[in-house]
């Protein structure tokens, strides 16, 4: 190899490696309302409302709303009941009494973006911590998820 | 949605320069000139940890009846695409939705060969909405959808013997054409001397219809032709899109030693098939419809079993019996085996397996000779066109066995060429040879990355090499079949990789990978589960008896099944576990193996139900996992069937979580 072209090839590589640095961030292709952030601080909002699609209050309505109810148990009979019990815990924390734990808009981001709480949540990464296996994004749409708080909230209310 | 990385060159060339660097830095140079080649060979095919490739290829398996994907131009394997053989890794063609697949007319096929992948085209370009490919042995072409990389459809061929000449698409994917390689009786099971070949013996090219929206097949009809054997085809393009091309061998009559027998005649014949003239006489009704016995095997909807849909008749044009012209033949020299079209639609490249030239036709040449009635003969109605007035050029000096030709869109073609081992890129201008380059060894198939369509880009060429004797460290007799990767962008071609592939590639295709990545599934949407025996809801988890028939509905999640504690299974029984996969998140699989089951095991995919059928012979405790490595609790995925005698009074019962 010639001189020149062996400098070349040096230009190459300290560009290379330039480039690499240039690049990272998250490129993950889940098709999902997944967003991992890697913040470490923590907006005041996340700490309390958790981390996801959610990023600002909800309207939550005192009055339930009971056909919101029937799809949020549809959804949840078909995505999320072979992990969770409403009374006493199973594969994930029981959620009978989660509304009182959470606001609407944390579970929606945990329904939402599972990993990214579970990564980056103080509250998720202690969870992940207890129950040792990863809540999966089930492909709930941001409305889905709203109704599974409405049947939450009314399965809370009710028992 | 966001969109997939796709590799970009610059991130190529970037990448190839660390792999020089670091491989000068490490060891040194060893010989100036390796050095170089070497180093610029390395980062051309280097695509970074985490990055994708430029373009998905798709190869046969040849007799391992399969479709292997792969990423270009890193060559790693992406997948193992099982169609036309039973697979143990997915449990395809042993899972009861998939076994009706392999029904034929000849019943359960579990094993067979296939050839030439070629993915659908709108406007003579892949479009990658599909991807057709045909069993040469039992004759059949099925198609697998690229959302899912899952073979959806097979459909037999009556009246074919070896259906080689397939799986091509016309320019808008009209039709997918089959072909028979051997000529054999139309009736079917005929029961007559094989010498009565030249009476009883026909030839069948088929024109199998595809619906736009769906993809399925139909077999439109069947052109009954002279008994010669139909090699290859291609459709024609721009121009030439109502047309479809065959290349025929054996205008000898040959029935026994063809190598010799049918090596006779110096010329044999291009048939050109004016496709949509064809489906205009059958829509006349200048068709025949003649009884014959195929397989139709097709899923309803978005999950389930396939079904066998047996059909009992075939429309076919007999040129014997039609006046109407709608087949000419070429003479061609000499037993040509491919035959391809250039991007523009106008030349016709036969590939004279035996023939000291490469012969190419003109297309334009073509129609003026049927216009001036330059026909030499007539064979069975079908006039044979002059030689010397469709002809536009022979390649002189291509070396021996030219077989294949691909085109880059510049000007150039590119043959295999077996006998001599080589790879030779000549002008479609001149007619000359410009470049050649070797193969390893014995090259059948190559394929340029889009060269078949009326736009390659033309950035790579594989070469499918027949035999690996000692490119690799040695595994044996029998080694893997091998393939090259080569560089033709720039004037001469350049041997890139060369690595051993998965079966007998005949054949490959490429689709740059963003026509494609957006629309690959990640998950089966459990809304969309119409599987007759899906458990969508985890509380309907159960088992049902209909007399010796146990239906288990059981939900797989990691780390557990439901239900995972059965008994009231008794001897005798035939029992079906409908494992539907209830996760969500893409890539996560759970399986299930139970032991002493005689029919392997199921691995459905997230959102997917599938089913395995178990017949226990024995009394005992069956234990059952999951295969799968799906979560920390994996080893945790298990439960346990008791099987009670046949006489016994057990109850049917089954349960969860208490202990
Ligand atoms: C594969 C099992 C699994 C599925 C399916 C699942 N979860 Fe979870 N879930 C968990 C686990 C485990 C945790 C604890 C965090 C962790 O380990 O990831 C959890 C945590 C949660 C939490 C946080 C509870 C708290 O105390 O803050 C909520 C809310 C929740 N899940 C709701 C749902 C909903 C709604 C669904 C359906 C859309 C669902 N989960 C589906 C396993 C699951
Ligand atoms: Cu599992």
């Amino acid at each position: 190899m010639s001189f020149l072209k062996l400098v070349s090839r040096f230009v190459l590589l300290s560009t290379l490696l330039f480039a690499l640095q240039a690049c990272g961030g998250d490129d993950s292709d889940q098709r999902s309302a997944q967003t991992e952030t890697e913040e470490p601080g923590l907006t005041e909002f996340e700490l309390e409302h958790g981390i996801g699609p959610i990023t600002e209050r909800i309207e939550v309505d005192d009055e339930i709303d009971q056909e919101l109810v029937t799809q949020g148990r549809n959804i949840y009979e078909m995505k999320c009941e072979m992990c969770h019990n409403m009374e006493g815990r199973m594969v994930g924390p029981e959620l009978g009494n989660v509304m009182e734990r959470r606001s609407a808009e944390f579970v929606m981001n945990f329904i939402l973006n599972p990993s990214g709480m579970t990564n980056n949540h103080p509250v998720g990464q202690e969870l992940l911590q207890e129950y040792m296996t990863s809540m999966p994004f089930q492909n709930v749409k941001e409305d889905e998820a709203r109704a599974i708080v409405e049947f939450l909230r009314d399965y809370n209310q009710n028992n | 949605m966001k969109k997939q990385k796709t590799k970009t060159l610059r991130g190529l060339l970037l990448g190839g320069g660390f792999v020089a660097v670091a491989a000068f830095l490490f060891t040194g140079c060893p010989s100036q000139q390796g050095m170089m080649d070497t180093g610029d060979a390395a980062q051309k095919v280097y695509v970074a940890p985490g990055e994708h490739d430029e373009y998905y290829g798709f190869f046969s398996g040849g007799y391992s009846g399969q479709l292997s994907v792969w990423g270009l131009p890193s060559s790693r394997l992406l997948k193992v695409i099982p169609v036309f053989s039973q697979d143990p890794e997915t449990g395809y063609g042993y899972s009861e939705e998939t076994k009706p697949l392999f029904e034929t007319s000849y019943g359960f096929i579990p094993w067979d060969d296939s050839h030439h992948p070629h993915i659908s085209q709108t406007d003579g370009d892949a479009d990658g909405r599909w991807i057709f490919i045909n069993a040469n042995n039992t004759p059949r072409i099925a198609r697998i959808d690229l959302e899912t990389f899952e073979t959806k459809e097979i459909l037999e061929l009556p009246n074919t013997g070896g259906n080689h000449a397939s799986s091509f698409v016309t320019s808008n994917t009209e039709y997918v054409i089959g072909g028979t390689r051997f000529s054999i009786p139309y009736e079917t099971d005929l029961d007559v001397p094989i010498d009565s070949y030249s009476d009883e013996f026909r030839g069948a090219l088929s024109f199998i219809a595809v619906d736009q929206e769906t993809g399925m097949m139909d077999l439109d009809f069947q052109i009954v032709v002279p008994p010669y054997n139909y090699d290859l085809g291609r459709a024609g393009k721009g121009p030439s899109a109502d047309w479809v091309f065959f290349t025929t061998y054996n205008t000898e009559e040959a029935h026994t030693m063809l190598e010799v027998n049918a090596s006779r005649n110096d010329k044999d014949f291009i048939a050109a098939v004016n496709w949509r003239k064809a489906a205009e006489l059958v829509e006349q009704g200048h068709g025949e419809t003649i009884s014959a016995e195929y397989y139709h095997n097709y899923y309803e909807g978005k999950q389930g079993y396939a079904i066998n849909d047996v059909k009992d008749q075939v429309t076919i044009l007999d040129t014997r019996e039609i006046d109407d012209e709608f087949i000419y033949y070429l003479p061609t020299p000499k037993s040509p085996h491919g035959v391809d079209i250039d991007p523009t639609g106008e030349f016709i490249v036969g590939g004279g397996k035996l023939a000291t030239v490469i012969p190419v036709h003109s297309f334009s040449n073509m129609l003026q000779a049927i216009e001036d009635g330059e026909i030499e003969e007539y064979i069975d109605g079908i006039p044979v066109l002059n030689y010397d007035a469709t002809i536009a050029g022979e390649v002189e000096n291509p070396g021996l066995g030219p077989l294949h030709t691909e085109f880059d869109g510049r000007g150039y073609a590119y043959t295999s060429v077996y006998i001599s081992s080589e790879i030779v890129k000549w002008s479609l201008e001149t007619f000359e040879v410009v470049d050649r380059i070797d193969a390893y060894y014995s090259i059948g198939h190559l394929m340029i990355t889009g060269g078949d369509t009326v736009d390659p880009d033309a950035q790579y060429m594989i070469g499918l090499t027949k035999t690996a004797k000692d490119r690799y460290l040695p595994t044996g007799p029998k080694q893997n079949h091998p393939a090259q990767l080569y560089d033709i962008s720039g004037d001469r071609m350049e041997l890139l990789l060369d690595f051993p592939t998965i079966g007998e590639p005949h054949y490959a295709q490429a689709i740059r990978a963003d026509k494609i990545v957006d629309q690959v599934a990640q998950i089966y949407e459990m809304e969309e589960n119409d599987h007759p025996h899906a458990l969508l809801r985890i509380a309907d988890n159960r088992v049902e008896r209909e007399g010796n028939t146990v239906h288990i509905y059981m939900g797989a999640t990691r780390s557990h099944f439901r239900p995972d504690n059965i008994e009231g299974i008794k001897v005798g029984d035939t029992v079906y576990i409908h494992l539907t996969n209830l996760e969500q998140e893409w890539d996560v699989v759970h399986g299930v193996a139970i032991k002493g089951a005689n029919n392997a095991e199921i691995l459905p995919a997230p959102g997917q139900t599938k089913t395995l059928k178990w017949e226990p012979t024995r009394t005992g405790i069956y234990p059952f996992y999951c295969t799968a490595f799906c979560s920390a609790l994996h080893q945790e995925m298990q439960g346990y069937i008791r099987v009670s005698a046949e006489d016994s009074d057990v109850d049917l019962a089954w349960r969860t979580g208490t202990n």
